[in-house]
């Protein structure tokens, strides 16, 4: 079975099992259920050419309760949360929505595996917001993922590029290495992010 | 006419170009921003990728404060409007007591493009036109989020927008029709994964030449980034040469206008549009 570009569905699923499904009906408003397999989903997705599961593999298989396939999908990270597929589906069903669940879900089981950068750009991106005091330092996010590229898969001619862009930018006015100041409200901020702390 | 202006972390940084050229060009339409005062990240994709806490806590904070301001909000950021709105939709009504926030709700949240294209900024811009781009073809291109999704953005025409297309016009340029002015151009995946921005950007550029544009006229800060920075990247790696503007809707404004300091805005893309814009005689 191969459609659109995106890889045959993996043979590793487990007996069909309604726990996810029951799960998402108690703690949140994602009604898979609704699905009925138009693909309209998947045939709007932009970035299917980098998936391994298409979008309406995604659904069927949290219907099928496949979760360790779905948390180890590389599908969940490429997705750019556009929200072509949420806004044309015929039946409601919020599919980036889905996604987004399964991503907060896959770190939690620390399962980002299949593209560990986009969740480590995620968690940089709000650590920068935290560590500033309450709005995102770019030259900070930019810093720390290109220490954690080099770490883990250094790439130089990619390094080399983000280091001239950051150059040209820098000199154009578009990049501070400042940071933003601390807002006045830093310890709301604080607060806001209290329950992230204690999870990750 | 007054409205509370939430800018985003952005503009404050890569889109240096769209805060200068915002800050203005609003005045000229007799239109003062103020400011929200100590606003804070939205949480961007970051946020609602990993957390559904700090997706709605984060914007909500800024909402409580808009509020307090009690105005209509301008947003010019997509991501930033999209979480404004969606943290508005979640926490107004019963919910909010729910999760500990304290947000009313039901705050009029307008993203900048629709705010300035309002009839009754179009005709102020119309009088006030000088320099009308006569000969600059371009395409709209207004990305995911300020449209999408529907039920959060409250947008009807989200699948063809043509606001950018009608400022144009009255700003005296030449609107280009094009299939692909609401595509995604990869938002935040530039960083972690340039391999797809490649592809992404490619297909943007080539569909824009295919309808004859010489640039691209856009609102969004992360589609004017990823479609000015990678530009060379992706000539390079492809082979060809382009060479396509990526114009911000207000730098248009501008220029329309004859704001002396529309030079200074556009000297900052990376792709340089004062070529292209001297061929024409327009600067």
């Amino acid at each position: 079975m191969k459609n659109l570009g995106a890889e045959t569905v993996r043979p590793e699923s487990g007996p069909p099992s309604a726990e996810l499904l029951e799960r998402l009906g108690r703690e949140t408003e994602l009604a898979v259920a609704a699905c009925y397999q138009c693909k309209k989903c998947s045939s709007g997705c932009p970035l299917t050419f980098a998936m391994d599961l298409l979008p309406d593999q995604v659904i069927r298989l949290a219907l099928l309760g496949q979760e360790e396939q779905l948390l180890s999908c590389r599908t969940i990270w490429v997705c750019s949360s556009c929200q072509t597929c949420t806004t044309r589906c015929p039946n409601r069903v919020d599919i980036a929505g889905v996604m987004d669940w399964l991503k907060e879900e896959a770190l939690k089981q620390g399962k980002e595996g299949s593209a560990p950068e986009v969740a480590a750009f995620h968690r940089f991106f709000l650590e920068a917001v935290r560590a500033h005091g309450g709005r995102v330092s770019e030259a900070h996010l930019v810093r720390r993922f290109t220490l954690f590229k080099l770490w883990r898969r250094p790439d130089l001619g990619e390094l080399l590029g983000n280091f001239k862009l950051g150059l040209k930018l820098m000199k154009r006015g578009r990049l501070r290495l400042a940071g933003p100041r601390a807002l006045k409200g830093r310890a709301e901020i604080d607060k806001i992010f209290e329950p992230y702390r204690t999870q990750t | 006419m007054k409205v509370s202006y939430y800018p985003g972390c952005s503009l404050e940084g890569t889109a240096a170009d769209y805060a200068a050229s915002i800050a203005a060009v609003a005045p000229l339409l007799d239109l003062e921003l103020a400011e929200i005062e100590d606003w804070n990240c939205c949480g961007a994709s970051a946020a609602h990728s990993l957390d559904r806490h700090l997706a709605l806590a984060l914007p909500a904070r800024n909402l409580a404060l808009a509020e307090a301001a009690g105005l209509d909000v301008v947003v010019p950021c997509a991501l930033c409007f999209n979480r404004l709105k969606a943290a508005d939709q979640a926490l107004g009504s019963a919910k909010k007591a729910r999760q500990g926030l304290a947000v009313q709700g039901g705050l009029k949240i307008w993203d900048l493009l629709d705010y300035f294209t309002q009839d009754i900024f179009l005709e102020r811009l119309a009088q006030k036109v000088i320099k009308p781009l006569a000969g600059l073809k371009a395409v709209g291109y207004y990305g995911c989020l300020v449209a999408r999704p529907p039920a959060v953005t409250g947008k009807v025409d989200y699948e063809n927008p043509r606001n950018l297309e009608k400022l144009l016009e009255v700003l005296g340029g030449s609107p280009l029709d094009w299939s692909f002015k609401t595509d995604c151009c990869g938002a935040g995946l530039a960083l972690p994964r340039p391999d797809l921005i490649d592809t992404l950007g490619q297909r943007l550029y080539d569909r824009a030449l295919q309808a004859g544009a010489q640039g691209f006229v856009v609102s969004c800060q992360m589609c004017q980034a990823n479609l000015d920075l990678s530009q060379e990247r992706i000539s390079r790696k492809s082979g060809r040469n382009y060479d396509l503007p990526v114009l911000y809707f207000t730098e248009l404004i501008g220029l329309a206008l004859g704001h002396p300091q529309a030079q200074d805005w556009l000297a900052k893309h990376l792709v340089d549009p004062r070529p292209l814009l001297k061929r024409l005689g327009l600067i």
